[in-house]
Order: C-alpha cells, then sequence, then structure tokens
C-alpha cells in the first residue's frame, strides 16, 4: 500500500503501543510489552499484509528485545515491532509462528542464542548450538564476551 | 503382523568438504514419495554476529563479505546502507553506479553458476560446461575492477573503496555484448527444450499462498508470482535511475525458477551496460568519521533474494547489535511445502531450485528402518538423470549438442 495509507492504518494498533519511532519516512518502529507482540504482529501480517522479513533478538543490558522485522514491498518502508522482555532472569514472549511459519527458525535462533522462551513454539528444538552445548550459556548475551 | 509403522528416511548432508555450507535433511519417504522433510543446518556457524560486535564499523564489511562468497559485494552493500542510515550519509553519485555495477555483474555471473548446476543434476553437463565458460569472462571483469573474483571488498560506508576505471569503460561494454549473445541463445535453448519442459515443469511447486507464508525472496517468491524486488521497491544504489524490469513467473515450478533466472541475466547485462554509459563523474566516497547513537535496516537483492541487515550504534566505534538475514535462511525452509509429495528422483533439482549452497545435495544416502543403504548422491543423481532421459525418449527428442545452442 501506499506510505500515507500504511501511515493511516498503523493507527489502528495505537492502544496495543507503548511508542513509535520513526527514523525516515520508510522506517517505523513500533515499540510494545512483550505481552502486545504477537496482537500488533497479527494486525501487520495479515490485516496490512506486510511481509516478514526476520527478528532480531538483542541483549539490551537491562531487558531482552525482540525485533519483528515486516516489509511493505509497494512502498519499500520497514515496519518494525519491537518488543522489550522486562524479565531478564525467565525471559518469554509469544511465538508468532503459529502465525506465521517463516519464523519457526529465526526463534529456535533467538531461544539458542540469548535463552528467551517462545510460549506456543511448535518446535522450540535447538538450531544454531551443538546438541552438546552446555544448557544455560547463550552466547550473543552480553556477558559472553568476543 | 507388528503394528509398528516403520519409516524411510533420507538423509541429505550433512558434510561435503568440497562445498562451503553444511546443511543436513532428512526425508522421511513412503517408496518412491517423500511424506516429510525435517532440516538440520548450523555446521558451519561462525558467529559472524557476535565477532561483528567485536570489530569498528569499517572493518564489518570485510567480514560480511565472507558470509558468502558468491554474493559477497551484497553483504556488504546490505551493512553499509544500514550504517549510512543511522549517520545519514549521502554518497556519491558515482559510487552508488559503481555499486550497481558490481552488484549486476554478481547477479549475473551468480544465476550462470546456478544454471550450469541445475543442467548437471538433471544429466544436462553441456549446459553446465557453457554456462560456467559464459560466466568466467565476468569474474574477469571483477578481478580487473576490484582485484578479486570473489570477497571484493569494494564498498565501505560513504561510497566505494575502488572505482570502475574509465579506460574500462569499452571493455565491460563488449564483454556484456558478447555475453548477451550468448545468454539469449542459451535462454532460447532452455525454453524450446521439449525435455526441459517435461522434467521441470510441474515439479516442486512453491504455491503462491506458501511463498508468502514461509517468506521467501528472490527469484524462489519472483517464481511464484510474488513480484518483490528489493531494487524496485526500496530503490537503493543507482537501480531507480535505470530502465528494467522485475521478472516473475506465476507457476512456481522449477521451471519457473529457471526462467526467472535465465532472464533476469539479461535484465542485468542490460543495466549494467546503462550504469556504465551513465556512469557520472565525481568523487567515489566520501569521509565518514562517526557513527552517531541509533538504529538502521539495510537491504539488497542479492543474486537468491533479499539479503537484510539490522545495526545498532551506541555511539561507540562499534556495533552494539548487528542482525544479518541471507536470503536463503528463509527460501530453504519453504521446502516443507515444495518437496513433500515430490518423486525422489525430483528432490536434487527441487532442493537445487532455489540455489542454496550445494552440499547438502553432494552427499544424500537413503536408509530404510534397519539402517541400511539403499542409495548414495551418486545414485540419486542418476535417478535424477535416468527420468530425464526417459522424458527424453518418450517425448523422442534427440540429445541436446554443443552445437545446438
Amino acid at each position: 500500500m501506499k506510505q500515507d495509507v500504511l501511515d493511516k492504518r498503523l493507527k489502528e494498533v495505537r492502544d496495543r503501543l507503548i511508542g513509535v519511532e520513526r527514523t525516515s519516512a520508510n522506517r517505523i518502529y513500533l515499540l510494545c510489552e512483550a505481552e502486545q507482540v504477537y496482537d500488533v504482529c497479527a494486525f501487520l501480517f495479515d490485516e496490512l499484509t506486510l511481509r516478514f522479513v526476520i527478528s532480531t533478538g538483542l541483549d539490551a543490558e537491562h531487558c531482552f528485545e525482540v525485533l519483528h522485522h515486516f516489509a511493505d514491498d509497494e512502498c519499500g518502508c520497514f515496519v518494525t515491532v519491537k518488543a522489550f522482555i522486562r524479565d531478564r532472569e525467565n525471559p518469554e514472549i509469544e511465538s508468532i509462528t503459529p502465525l506465521i511459519p517463516g519464523a519457526e527458525w529465526i526463534e529456535r535462533e533467538m531461544h539458542d542464542i540469548l535463552g528467551i522462551g517462545f510460549k506456543n513454539h511448535p518446535n522450540l528444538r535447538r538450531l544454531i548450538l551443538n546438541d552438546d552445548w552446555p544448557e544455560g550459556v547463550y552466547p550473543l548475551r552480553k556477558e559472553v564476551k568476543t | 503382523m507388528s503394528e509398528t509403522v516403520r519409516k524411510s528416511v533420507l538423509a541429505v548432508g550433512p558434510f561435503h568438504p568440497l562445498q562451503e555450507e553444511m546443511e543436513y535433511f532428512q526425508l522421511t519417504v513412503d517408496g518412491e514419495i517423500v511424506t516429510d522433510i525435517d532440516v538440520r543446518i548450523s555446521y558451519n556457524h561462525r558467529g559472524i554476529e557476535k565477532l561483528s560486535e567485536g570489530l569498528q564499523f569499517d572493518q564489518v564489511p570485510f567480514l560480511v563479505s565472507r558470509i558468502c562468497g558468491i554474493c559477497s559485494a551484497s553483504h556488504p552493500l546490505a551493512y553499509v546502507q544500514a550504517v549510512e542510515e543511522i549517520a545519514q550519509v549521502e554518497v556519491p553519485e558515482r559510487a552508488l553506479y559503481v555499486r550497481t555495477i558490481i552488484n549486476e555483474l554478481e547477479r549475473i555471473h551468480s544465476h550462470l553458476l546456478w544454471v550450469g548446476l541445475a543442467g548437471h543434476f538433471i544429466g544436462y553437463d553441456t549446459v553446465f560446461m557453457w554456462a560456467w565458460k559464459y560466466r568466467e569472462p565476468v569474474l574477469d571483469l571483477l578481478e580487473e575492477i576490484t582485484g578479486n573474483r570473489n570477497n571484493y571488498g569494494n564498498v565501505k560506508v560513504g561510497g566505494c573503496r575502488e572505482d570502475v576505471p574509465d579506460e574500462m569503460k569499452p571493455k565491460i561494454l563488449a564483454e556484456l555484448d558478447a555475453l548477451e549473445q550468448k545468454t539469449e541463445m542459451l535462454t532460447k535453448a532452455v525454453l524450446d527444450d521439449p525435455v526441459l519442459h517435461a522434467r521441470l515443469k510441474g515439479v516442486g511447486i512453491l504455491k503462491k499462498e506458501d511463498a508468502v507464508k514461509f517468506a521467501v525472496t528472490g527469484p524462489t517468491a519472483r517464481g511464484s508470482d510474488v513480484d518483490i524486488d528489493v531494487r524496485h521497491d526500496d530503490p537503493y544504489a543507482a537501480y531507480s535511475a535505470l530502465d528494467w524490469k522485475v521478472i516473475s513467473q506465476p507457476e512456481g515450478d522449477v521451471f519457473a525458477k529457471a526462467v526467472v533466472r535465465l532472464l533476469e541475466v539479461l535484465e542485468a547485462v542490460k543495466m549494467t551496460r546503462e550504469a556504465v554509459q551513465k556512469l557520472p563523474k565525481g568523487p567515489v566516497a566520501v569521509e565518514v568519521k562517526e557513527i552517531p547513537p541509533g538504529e538502521g535496516c539495510g537491504h539488497a537483492e542479492a543474486p537468491r533474494g533479499e539479503t537484510f541487515h539490522y545495526v545498532r550504534s551506541d555511539g561507540g566505534n562499534r556495533p552494539v547489535r548487528h542482525k544479518v538475514r541471507a536470503p536463503s535462511y528463509v527460501n530453504v525452509p519453504s521446502f516443507r511445502a515444495s518437496c513433500i509429495g515430490e518423486h525422489i528422483a525430483d528432490v536434487t533439482i527441487t532442493l537445487a531450485a532455489v540455489d542454496p549452497c550445494y552440499s547438502c545435495t553432494e552427499r544424500v544416502a537413503v536408509v530404510d528402518g534397519q539402517r541400511q543403504v539403499i542409495h548414495d548422491y551418486a545414485s540419486l543423481l542418476q535417478l535424477s538423470r535416468e527420468r530425464t532421459a526417459r522424458l527424453r525418449k518418450e517425448i523422442g527428442a534427440p540429445d541436446m549438442r554443443l552445437e545446438d545452442i
């Protein structure tokens, strides 16, 4: 859809967000708490028919962030859902794989390397780490130095 | 009679020392038909995202160009575009054209590589020999411009490291003319060949709705009527200034993907020619001193699809997070949609049709419930080729000869 139509439609999901950032005309970040992530993604994927690009898991020291990147290929706009997981001891978030099968691998990857749990994921086996990798060591966390 | 259902499992992979990547596919088969597929990756995980956090912004392009030898122009380009977005760098026009030229030459050689290998898999070794012969001058051009046949290392934040010298223009244009003629012949030979139609049409179909669900990109998506192309949808480099069209096919089968790639080679030749002719005067880079705090998304259309990089900066001289998504990461899982229900003899070419790395199909073994090896890679390749030969006989088509193309 056109950029102005997309901007207008994104307002429909406003009450589930805690903020919006816009770094340029076609780069939009929707900030939300972990609990809202499924509904926001369902709106983007099902209602707005945006393309799922990939997710980024991130250790932001005081919390974890899961960024689901979506793209509108008509106007070349990236809409990124940035979900904050505040509980560092037991980080968990709703899986979007039941909604988007293409997210299966990346959620398994984030589970492996950051130790984030994905609720309702159909197949949360290891993807990146070897089977004999020790439990509880998550290589992409900041406490693991390069 | 035992009630235990014994499944036969076809193990594809995980390791082949000649290719650069390892993957392991486990196909569950019922006789000749594939009923399920499971994939295990990461035998060759190099921790590039973590390594990147320890490098300075200007060192990262050299790291990410080593993610893939064939896509070694698109990864650094997507990365520098993400960083340029954070720092809001205005890249000189000439650099945008040089980036376009390098990336299109990369697409040409990558697609020709695929066409050759696809020919090899179905027993058309003539196509293999010719496509790879046509590819060679393209690699020579890249070497002359950047110093390397692959791993060009020519982009940096703010522009390019190497320029396309003006005195090279006539040579590039002459090579492009020769290549266009040969590719047109090859394309015509493939499109007109009744055996290839019989062998590849209706094989490994990825339906449009599955293409959307699995979020596939590049020729894999465009072969399934999803006409997405970063060069068109979110134009970068000099693509918006060039005259070209997005190639897509509605069928979703292996043949459609082959057609998309062949026609894209011709488009890429056209684009490169126009970019060389229009190459503006001026500097090829600007100096970028500091990267401010912020985050950026960069993407580029690699030969296999969209390469996506996300970079976050805290204002220091290293990225605090750098996410890389290569196109095969989303294209490979679509095998669940395209391989189930197919014949074993078609799996080789269906797996190859998304153009992943070939390590997977090089070491194939069929194992039954008693762990007895029935087929290895060679015999599966043989199965694929026999099927081609059988179809050729049924159709009454002559053998393909060198002089035919």
